[in-house]
């Protein structure tokens, strides 16, 4: 445990609740991300396609706000490029399928107290422990 | 003013993933690595975020609308499906498999790193690929929701 952070992890943590609070409050939207991106995969009116762009564009600035700032703060996969195709194929089939992402169910499903989303988390993180656990101690490549 | 306030929604999500760990994959596998080095982190993560948001989600809802909307979107299915559970499930199978969720690799883009790129084309063709096989059963998006409140 020598890499625990509890105090930073706690700050992130609120600002990432805040965020969320924010865009409700304001904006009375849900900050689901897997949502935010698949809808903007869909053709359609401009109408439901702006406020997720100025949303993500917001959201990539404060990832080049941290590359200036902290830039340790963003890290990189011990996962090779075949296993991030094919993980990242497994993240957009299942958040679809499963409507819903760690922002979406985990924050903003768990908030809201709803049972379908503190089901679908303990679900991924049962399968996300279980994929760590195949890939680190059974298979053994990665650790 | 509506435009900053999605502006900067994204801007402090973004902010937060970045000083909680979720952009270290190391991070996030390590806190889903239960049997070895375990990291509990991210439950901090969780419980900062989660926390903040049951107090202001009771009294936003006391609101008859949003500021700048005329009405709260809320998903419409309220049953635990065969579908949520394989579809977390699968999420969650390649979360663990490399470390990032969708925020988190959105974000890291910010770093021009190849292999996260791979990651987000990916998933967007994850997304495309439910999309043909699921046409015609785009009933519950959330932008389809009527108001509750």
């Amino acid at each position: 445990m020598e890499n625990f952070t509890p105090v930073a992890s706690t700050i992130g943590g609120i600002m990432i609740g805040l965020a969320v609070a924010g865009l409700y409050f304001f904006n009375g939207r849900i900050l689901g991300i897997s949502n935010i991106t698949s809808e903007l995969l869909k053709g359609g009116g401009s109408k439901h396609r702006i406020w997720r762009l100025v949303f993500l564009a917001g959201l990539i600035c404060g990832g080049l706000i941290l590359m200036a700032w902290r830039p340790e703060a963003i890290g990189t996969s011990p996962t090779s490029l075949g296993g991030l195709a094919l993980a990242g194929l497994l993240v957009g089939f299942g958040a679809s399928l499963g409507r819903g992402c760690t922002s979406g169910h985990g924050i903003c499903g768990m908030s809201r107290l709803s049972i379908r989303s503190i089901s679908a988390t303990l679900t991924f993180m049962a399968t996300g422990m279980l994929t760590v656990y195949i890939v680190r101690h059974v298979i053994g490549g990665a650790a | 003013m509506k435009w900053l306030t999605l502006f900067l929604s994204g801007l402090l999500f973004a902010l937060g993933l970045g000083i909680a760990g979720m952009t270290q994959p190391e991070k996030v596998i390590a806190f889903l690595d239960i049997t070895g080095n375990w990291d509990p982190s991210l439950m901090f993560v969780m419980g900062g975020a989660v926390g903040v948001n049951i107090l202001l989600y009771r009294l936003t809802s006391r609101r008859p609308c949003p500021v700048y909307s005329t009405q709260f979107t809320h998903p419409r299915h309220r049953k635990i499906t065969v579908r949520l559970i394989i579809g977390a499930a699968i999420f969650g199978a390649g979360w663990g498999l490399a470390g990032y969720c969708p925020g988190p690799a959105l974000v890291s883009t910010a770093s021009a790193a190849i292999p996260v790129f791979v990651f987000i084309l990916a998933m967007l063709a994850g997304m495309l690929l439910f999309r043909i096989t699921q046409a015609g059963h785009e009933d519950d998006d959330v932008d389809n929701i009527s108001a509750e409140k």
